[in-house]
């Protein structure tokens, strides 16, 4: 089924995978030859008891299904499931089948933890896709750590932190921040600047990078940063500060149903968004449906992926994603990177030839999907994904115009120095 | 603030008086609902929001129908749209009172935990009714965007809409409490149960309908707010807290109190706001709130009762 929605693209990571093992000519690594005919015996591919038999592998889906999050984490089991439906559909990972067990983390973090060490010490999964907040990422860290797990975490995040076991298929900070900024400055001869943030670690963290980019890197103006409580839902106040201010880009990192607040209002206070420049990195396409895109239109969003987006690879991505999950749904940027999550490990495991976590983490590196909506990845040595980054201008039918994007594929930095 | 020129200055007091103003009827209309529930029968309803959100979810299916079925009236709309949320959101009060709350009136403090439950149990059914995501509900163009008074200064019309709104509810509570005999009914019924029982007043159907009535408002309430915010499963639980602090403040048992709190929160969170950030502005109301409430901890107005 999905060999023909990704025509070609699958073939070149099996092939590489082939060729590190007939390079290195191991036992093991001889195995992914085999993968296609029969499958390698499970003793020498899993030495470490994970639940692989002969036929089957299972993963852990670990998402909040109820609870606050639910709203954003939706978008991203779609994806896995999708994702794991398609690997299944092409033979699966070393020739078994993938099972996977879901787990709801309920938007609360402590059942994040305890979800987590079910996953792993009852169940034995051999990768877990999940998480979404940065707050149940550090809540289930220590479990993946202590039990040595694999997470692949789909959402971009504010960085500071790299793991042996997590992948991260989302952006970290700079590689969503930088280029946008870039382009706004040279595209909109933007001087001057006006920061707007949700009041938590990752608005706070993203504006600390951005006003340092913008300070000392292109050496011009932030007029104002603010922050409001989440879930605060009037704006009015600062609406009109910054009619008063007037900046040239509005620069919002907003999450929630804050979201909504913020764009109704500005549109209401007479701000349009097609006059006035704003670029956010916290609505995605998921965003617009609670917004409602007479709203937002005009703003500018940087992110990584748009469901628009024009290739091959998306061309077939979009249509299984909606046929799977209904002509309607709409796939944003995290989703996108969740989707990742099960092709990356399955493309890690066959070039580990093993389910392994420590084959896996140390085969992590290097390992390109070139299958991916968002064009070409690849995992960097500190575990986060070199991608591109891109600018999107908002559509009245709430999805975005790819404008700009980024020539070469951005370098993750989790640490960036100079910006902390 | 300084390098404006006077003009500028005096329509952003203006538009800034205005965005104090339109705060001041959000939280009005949030608190009245409870103000009732809460102040007059003493429930302490934690699930509020939810049915603030029943009625926007009204709301979102109202201009789904119109748009379907009669374009031509949609411009109208959210006037229907508003008396769906209150009938629903009445209905959906007088269901839970009689199924939960008239078990719980002799224990005020179970009715905490009973409604925290209730709200979860709605916020599970919104999810699974209407999906995990948040709604997009779309206005009729009239009610967008803003009125141009001079050069500088605008004037949003759904923030007007939210303030005839708010007036006209607040007056007709007001006639229904103190003019007519459901509002001397539910005032007897409060000073004393037992008393207004003996006296000949069905308690029983007093309180129904009572909180049947606070939750329809929390209905019309919700509407309203989906033009100034979002519609999703848990999005009631943004103005529950805020709600509380209106109720409480300004004096459980007073309608006067509900009115003269939510001017105080919100004039000192808008002006605050302006000069501080939108952060230190909430800690600043909440420290404000906190302060009076330890010299005067029965609230703004209190009903004078012998002790």
């Amino acid at each position: 089924m999905s060999s023909e929605k990704h025509p070609g693209n699958l073939l070149s990571p099996t092939r590489r995978g082939l060729l590190v093992g007939a390079a290195t000519l191991s036992a093991t690594a001889m195995l992914p030859q085999l993968a296609l005919a029969e499958a390698p015996p499970t003793a020498a591919v899993n030495t470490t008891g994970l639940a692989v038999t002969d036929t089957e592998v299972t993963v852990g889906i670990l998402h909040s299904v109820t609870g606050t999050m639910a709203i954003s984490e939706t978008g991203s089991v779609e994806a896995e499931k999708l994702a794991i439906e398609q690997i299944n559909a092409q033979g699966g990972v070393l020739g078994r089948k993938i099972k996977f067990i879901q787990e709801d983390g309920a938007s609360d973090w402590p059942t994040f933890a305890e979800k987590a060490k079910k996953l792993l010490v009852q169940d034995k999964c051999a990768s877990v896709m999940g998480c979404w907040t940065s707050a149940s990422r550090k809540a289930v860290l220590p479990v993946f750590e202590q039990y040595n797990g694999m997470l692949y975490y789909p959402t971009f995040y504010e960085g500071l932190e790299q793991s042996k076991n997590v992948i991260y298929t989302g952006q970290e900070a700079t590689q969503q921040i930088l280029a946008g900024l870039n382009w706004v400055e040279k595209e909109k001869g933007a001087k001057t600047f006006y920061l707007l943030g949700s009041d938590y670690i990752w608005p706070r963290t993203s504006n600390k990078i951005a006003r340092k980019h913008i300070e000392n890197v292109l050496k011009l103006k932030v007029v104002g940063e603010e922050y409001f409580p989440l879930g605060s839902t009037q704006f009015n106040s600062v609406i009109n500060k910054m009619k008063l201010v007037k900046p040239d880009v509005i620069y919002a990192i907003i999450v929630g149903g804050s979201n909504v607040a913020f764009y109704k209002q500005l549109k209401a206070a007479g701000i349009d968004l097609t006059k006035q420049t704003l670029m956010t990195i916290s609505v995605t396409e998921d965003e617009i449906l609670g917004i409602g895109g007479e709203n937002i239109v005009g703003a500018y969003a940087c992110m990584k992926y748009f469901q628009s987006l024009d290739n091959p690879n998306n061309k077939a991505f979009v249509p299984a994603f909606q046929k799977m999950w209904g002509e309607k749904t709409v796939i944003g940027d995290v989703t996108q990177a969740a989707y990742l999550g099960p092709w990356l490990w399955k493309l890690t495991v066959e070039k580990a030839g093993s389910f392994d976590i420590d084959k896996i983490a140390a085969a992590s590196p290097g390992v390109e999907f070139k299958g991916a909506p968002e064009g070409y990845v690849r995992i960097h040595e500190n575990h986060h994904l070199w991608s591109k980054t891109r600018v999107g201008r908002a559509r009245l039918d709430g999805q975005y115009d790819v404008i700009y994007e980024t020539a070469e594929l951005m370098e993750p930095d989790p640490f960036p120095k100079g910006y902390q | 603030m300084f390098g404006y020129s006077l003009g500028e200055l005096g329509s952003i007091l203006v538009m800034q008086g205005f965005s104090g103003l339109i705060l001041f009827s959000v939280y009005l209309l949030m608190a009245l609902g409870l103000a009732i529930i809460f102040g007059q029968m003493g429930v302490i309803n934690m699930a509020h929001g939810e049915f603030m959100i029943l009625g926007a979810y009204m709301t979102y299916f109202c201009s789904h129908l119109f748009a379907s079925y009669l374009p031509g009236l949609y411009a109208g709309y959210f006037f229907v749209a508003m008396v769906v949320a209150f009938i629903a959101s009445g209905a959906a009060g007088l269901l839970v009172e009689w199924a939960l709350i008239r078990r719980l009136y002799a224990r005020p403090l179970d009715t905490l935990l009973a409604t925290w439950g209730l709200s979860l149990i709605m916020q599970q059914a919104f999810r699974s009714g209407f999906g995990a995501r948040e709604v997009g509900v779309e206005l009729p163009p009239w009610m967008m965007g803003s009125l141009q008074v001079t050069d500088t200064i605008e004037v949003q019309i759904n923030g007007l809409f939210v303030m005839g709104l708010t007036l006209l509810i607040t007056a007709g509570v007001a006639l229904l409490l103190f003019r007519s005999r459901w509002g001397l009914q539910v005032r007897s019924v409060m000073a004393n149960r037992t008393m207004a029982g003996a006296a000949g007043i069905d308690t029983r159907r007093t309180d129904r309908l009572t909180f049947g009535l606070g939750c329809g408002i929390a209905g019309i309430a919700g509407s309203a707010f989906t033009m100034i915010g979002s519609t999703g499963p848990t999005a009631g639980q943004l103005y529950i807290v805020d709600t509380f602090l209106v109720v409480v403040f300004g004096g459980a048992q007073s309608l006067l109190g509900t009115i003269a709190s939510a001017l105080t929160i919100s004039q000192s969170q808008s002006t605050l706001e302006f000069f501080l950030t939108g952060s230190m502005a909430k800690v600043l109301t909440l420290l404000i709130v906190i302060g009076i409430l330890m010299l005067r901890p029965q609230g703004l107005f209190a009903l004078k009762v012998r002790r």
